[in-house]
């Protein structure tokens, strides 16, 4: 192709192109597999539109020629609009307040009519050009403090009003943007920060409220006898000691609980605790005081729900084994007991057809795009660029990572698409148009400086 | 990079962990993926002698519902047609959508009668597609006759179940329970297919899994041919209306029984279908007690019939001759003068004319004579020898007909009477009604026919048995034993010849003239049987046997009707005239003969205790008549009838009880220990295949 037309062609990365065109390919095989039977007439399925993967073949030829159009663009164009496109996917996102039709009880989607639309998702890529133009900003200087404000605020805003809709999944995604923020010098700190809290969280969930409290003054009181020669040359670290003694107590002891009270929905809060493998011990008093067995077979009968998707993929995937069942011969997908198989449980199709090679197979693609983009990342010339491409890598690797550890039963239900598999328009276009955005700069990073 | 690798790391060892090292996800999708689901194939068809279907097989319906679509559904006339009200309608599906679920199908009513099968096929169109009919195969029985030959099919219950472990039943399947459906099991049952499905998160079952990869064909149940005449068999019931008794006709050639009846009987139909529990609760309380086959399963004193064979014993013993001559001055006083034997005609009788007028003193004295005959040393090995003779003629143990229930009937041995007498305090006397066919001896009528059948050919029998042929072959070997000639002690034809001699002047002079038919020449004998019940005496049972014709036999038949009262000739003899004209002449074509059909038919010899039990069962409640029933043992002989097998073999504990229980522990100690390999090797395979759920099948 690119022998005949060498302008479309010319510095385009193959090996992109290639992977996302394998990578899609097998997510249409796998929706396919997931609602073909075996007496459906194919051909009508096909041009009727009325199936899933015919409507997602049919996104896949609209978002290929999307992408041709993104290649014969001028990446100038991407830089110079980065800002006016967050700002409309801002308003996309207000406009769903007004506009926005109900679907399984989010009320993120604009109908277009041939499709739906979710603005939260297209609003991936907006903010990815809108946090790469600021970072790449000759002025910007991103050690301050000022600089890292402002580059959350960019990255986070679509998330807050993402949460406000009740997309707290959408919204975690947004947590991406620090991989590129920590790419262009955010300190190590703020990382180190975040996992210690994960962990205290975690553990705040698990372990019960007095012993954690007694186990921090535990180590409060080593730590200081530890240092104690250091304590008495300098007595600020007694005081860092301590502050974080009382920052962590604080935390377990009355943070968790308020937040899992009053900030989270009580289903969000099951699903924490059950990923956890935790009973919810903060449930609402007035019922738990009840406290009978028809009370307690009712809330065990929703937990139970909750799980049955996690279970079920599970089983899924678990029965695959090895080598798998084999296409279309799959039981569990066939016998539709995963819900929701053809988006966000897509991967339980690759699980039980294909086994274990084929799901670490799908695994080392998708290793192998990041790679590749990470690569690409690191030859550009441009802040923006480079940013940008990191930007997309942070977005597909957390996709990737939450969707499949959820399958797994690694993480709570977070409705998450699989990038470039899931059913679905709204997914699919917003990571075409990431990657091939990235693409296009890619090709053109001798040609300008930006 | 390395969080990226990291997590995807993390995310590999937790797959490596489900698919590789765990087994339970791969065990929970099959059970919630897959259906194991059984294929029935059809029972066998059962053929009478010429070739006329007795049992077959017909498709009923089940009305069946699927919940979810009922929108639309004509109710009202639904109801109306099933004779519901809209009440009982919905709870009804409630009851079902609670039992399999909204989008499952299930059995709204079972087995419809053909009343509603009708209504319902010309408007099933209002109905659909929430309602739909799906077939299922039962039994069906042409001429509804011959029931407890052929017996019933029904739900196995868990004895069956434990009993028929390694067989491959679950529960809800049906299976022979009585006659030869019972003893033909395996030959009619066929071999049960097994298809594995796709089942989705409904419940439903989408389709086969890997196109039916893995699944096994159902192979149809053999057909077999039985030598019963159906119409010979319809005779005889028709006669035996309103009577209790039974008719064996054997043909003595081949030992093929052409007509096994047992009254009172019951339709077979009444087994099958819809109606079946109510119909066997009702059987089951009848005091007159269809279930039972009083052909094999009931048991009596033979009376006069066991006259021939004494004088067959009589005479190849030596102990007498064919001229040998006993006067009867009223009574046998060989034993003293306490209680003699009454003949009921004075005079000087020889051996044919003995038989022909039924003497008693003669055959007293005839086992006289063979009981204390000087070539035994005492009279136990004397006695030894007769009960060999009796053996020899097919009494005493069970002749193994292809008939669950048959009783073994009862001989008795030198060691019964030192059990009871004492060793050596006992002697001819102390039995001598046994002459006669009273006393200790017990015979079934099919031995009777046996019997007979014995006699006109002169000295050897084959044994009894319904089925001739079982089309495909005999796989497993069931016919083999009916083919063998059993022929115990070599008689020569001329003692025979005098027996038959003996028994031709019955039907032509004697005491049988009831069973004449012109044309035929008849050999029979009649019994006039004592008998009592809780020591009371009751009337008399009237016997008649025989055979015919006299060269060339063709059919040898038994006739008992219980408590008739009056003499053998008087009831019996006339009904077996009347089955063997219709046998050898094919049909009975006379006026007079015909009459005669009617009036016996309509004749009712019913004991009058039947109706006293029928009116104590009506103001009994239920409780305390099986307690009476058990008491007199009926419920024990119905229980038999339920489960015939596994009963133990009497005679060969009588033969050497020492040696058998020496048998029996080392049995025991190999079968402890089959069955413990046994469980070894199954217990893999049951946990491969976890039970399936086959509430779908019917």
């Amino acid at each position: 192709m690119y022998q005949k037309n060498p302008v479309i062609g010319k510095g385009i990365d193959w090996i992109m192109v290639w992977l996302y065109v394998i990578i899609v390919t097998i997510g249409l095989l796998c929706i396919f597999s997931v609602e073909y039977r075996n007496n459906d007439n194919l051909v009508q399925s096909l041009l009727g539109f009325k199936k899933n993967y015919s409507k997602q073949l049919f996104y896949f030829g609209a978002c290929l020629v999307l992408a041709i159009f993104i290649l014969l663009t001028d990446s100038k164009l991407f830089t110079a609009t980065a800002n006016l496109s967050y700002l409309v996917g801002i308003i996309l996102i207000l406009a769903t307040f007004v506009l926005g039709k109900e679907i399984k009880g989010s009320k993120s989607w604009i109908p277009l009519g041939f499709m739906n639309l979710q603005p939260v998702e297209l609003c991936k890529i907006f903010t990815a050009l809108a946090l790469s133009k600021y970072l790449a900003m000759p002025e910007t200087d991103f050690r301050k403090p000022k600089a890292q404000l402002i580059a959350a605020a960019i990255a986070f805003t679509p998330a807050l009003f993402s949460i406000l809709q009740g997309e707290t999944g959408l919204a975690l995604v947004y947590f991406a943007f620090l991989i590129p923020m920590y790419r262009e010098g955010l300190p190590s700190g703020y990382l180190i920060a975040g996992i210690s809290m994960s962990v205290l969280l975690v553990a705040s969930l698990i372990f019960p409220t007095k012993t954690l409290l007694i186990a921090f003054a535990v180590i409060a009181v080593i730590l200081i006898y530890y240092y104690r020669r250091q304590i008495r040359r300098n007595s600020r670290i007694l005081f860092l000691i301590a502050g974080i003694w009382v920052f962590c107590s604080l935390f377990v002891g009355v943070g968790v609980p308020f937040v899992f009270k009053h900030v989270f929905k009580k289903y969000q809060a099951d699903r924490i605790f059950s990923m956890v493998g935790v009973d919810n011990p903060f449930t609402d008093r007035s019922t738990a005081d009840l406290g009978n067995a028809e009370e307690a077979k009712v809330k065990q009968r929703k937990s139970d729900q909750q799980n049955y998707n996690v279970k079920q993929s599970k089983i899924a995937i678990g029965s695959g084994g090895f080598m798998g069942k084999g296409f279309l011969k799959g039981t569990q997908t066939q016998g539709d007991f995963v819900p929701e198989q053809h988006t966000d449980f897509i991967f339980t199709s690759v699980g039980e057809n294909f086994g274990f090679w084929g799901s670490s197979l799908l695994m080392l693609l998708y290793l192998g795009l990041l790679l590749r983009i990470v690569m690409i990342a690191e030859r550009q010339r441009s802040t923006f660029s480079r940013v940008y491409a990191y930007a997309v890598a942070g977005i597909i690797f957390f996709h990737v990572a939450v969707n499949i550890s959820v399958t797994i039963g690694l993480a709570p239900v977070i409705g998450i698409t699989l990038p470039l598999m899931s059913y679905g328009g709204s997914s699919l276009l917003t990571f075409t148009i990431l990657i091939f955005i990235l693409i296009k700069l890619d090709a053109d990073r001798q040609m300008v400086l930006r | 990079m390395l969080v990226f690798a990291g997590m995807f790391g993390v995310i590999i060892i937790q797959l490596a962990n489900l698919q590789l090292f765990s087994s339970k996800y791969k065990i929970m999708a099959d059970d919630q993926g897959k259906f194991r689901k059984v294929i029935y194939p059809d029972r066998g068809i059962v053929y009478d002698r010429k070739g006329k279907v007795m049992l077959q097989n017909t498709t009923i319906y089940d009305l069946m519902v699927v919940p979810n679509k009922l929108k639309g559904v004509d109710t009202a006339s639904l109801c109306n047609i099933l004779n519901i009200d809209t009440a009982q309608f919905v709870k009804k599906i409630v009851e079902l959508i609670i039992k399999n679920g909204r989008s499952r199908e299930s059995i709204f009513e079972a087995q419809l009668s053909e009343e509603k099968m009708a209504k319902l096929s010309e408007s099933m169109y209002r109905f659909a597609p929430g309602f739909y009919m799906q077939e299922r195969s039962v039994r069906s029985y042409p001429y509804d006759a011959a029931a407890n030959v052929l017996g019933y099919t029904a739900e196995v219950d868990t004895n069956f179940l434990k009993k028929h472990k390694d067989e491959g039943y679950v529960s809800g399947d049906y299976a022979g329970m009585t006659g030869i459906e019972r003893s033909y099991e395996k030959v009619l049952m066929g071999e049960r297919g097994i298809e594995y499905w796709k089942r989705d998160n409904k419940n439903r079952l989408t389709e086969k899994l890997d196109n039916g990869k893995y699944d096994t064909a159902a192979v149809a149940g053999q057909n077999m041919h039985t030598a019963i005449d159906i119409e010979l068999q319809e005779l005889g019931e028709k006669l035996m209306k309103n009577k209790l008794g039974s008719i064996v006709a054997i043909d003595p050639r081949t030992g093929g029984i052409l007509c096994m009846v047992s009254a009172p009987t019951y339709q077979p139909r009444f087994l099958t279908g819809s109606e079946r529990r109510k119909h066997f609760s009702q059987l089951y309380r009848d005091p007159s007690l269809p279930l039972l086959n009083r052909a094999v399963n009931a048991s009596y004193s033979p009376g006069s019939t066991f006259k021939t064979l004494q004088a067959l014993v009589g005479l190849h013993e030596g102990v007498i001759t064919t001229d040998f001559r006993v006067s009867c001055s009223g009574a046998f006083y060989g034993c003293g003068s306490g209680k003699p034997m009454k003949c009921l005609d004075y005079g000087t009788f020889d051996l044919r004319n003995a038989i022909t007028i039924s003497d008693n003193t003669y055959f007293a004295t005839v086992m006289q004579r063979v009981i204390n005959n000087p070539r035994y040393p005492s009279v136990d090995s004397a006695l030894s020898a007769w009960d060999n003779y009796m053996y020899a003629f097919g009494l005493g143990h069970k002749l193994g007909v292809d008939v669950p229930t048959e009783k073994r009937g009862n001989i008795p041995t030198p060691a019964y009477f030192n059990k009871i007498y004492g060793a050596g305090k006992w002697n001819y006397c102390s039995f001598r009604s046994v002459s006669i066919g009273q006393g200790e001896v017990d015979v079934t009528p099919l031995q009777v026919a046996n019997e007979m059948a014995y006699i006109a050919n002169k000295g050897w029998y084959k044994i009894p048995h319904i089925v001739d042929s079982i089309d495909g072959g005999d796989k497993y070997g069931l016919l083999t034993k009916f083919k063998v000639e059993n022929r115990a002690i070599d008689i020569p034809d001329s003692v025979f010849e005098v027996v038959h001699d003996g028994m031709q002047g019955v039907v032509d002079r004697g005491t049988g003239m009831g069973a004449k038919v012109p044309g035929i020449a008849i050999c029979g004998k009649t019994g006039t049987v004592e008998n009592y019940i809780r020591g009371v005496k009751q009337q008399n049972h009237s016997f008649f046997c025989g055979f015919a014709p006299r060269d060339n036999p063709r059919i040898a038949i038994m006739c008992v009707v219980e408590n008739s009262g009056r003499f053998g000739g008087t009831y019996a003899a006339p009904i077996v005239g009347l089955m063997i004209e219709k046998y050898l002449k094919d049909s009975i074509t006379d006026k007079g003969r015909l009459d005669k059909v009617e009036k016996l038919s309509n004749l009712n010899l019913l004991p009058p205790r039947i109706f006293r039990e029928m009116r104590r069962l009506d103001s009994l409640d239920h409780a305390k008549d099986s307690a009476y029933l058990i008491q007199k043992g009926y419920i024990r002989i119905i229980n038999d009838t339920l489960e015939m097998e596994d009963e133990p073999d009497l005679d060969k504990i009588d033969a050497d009880k020492a040696k058998e229980t020496l048998k029996e522990n080392t049995q025991k100690k190999k079968d402890s220990l089959l069955a413990v390999k046994k469980a070894e090797a199954l217990l893999p395979d049951k946990k491969k295949k976890p039970e399936a759920k086959d509430s779908l099948n019917n």
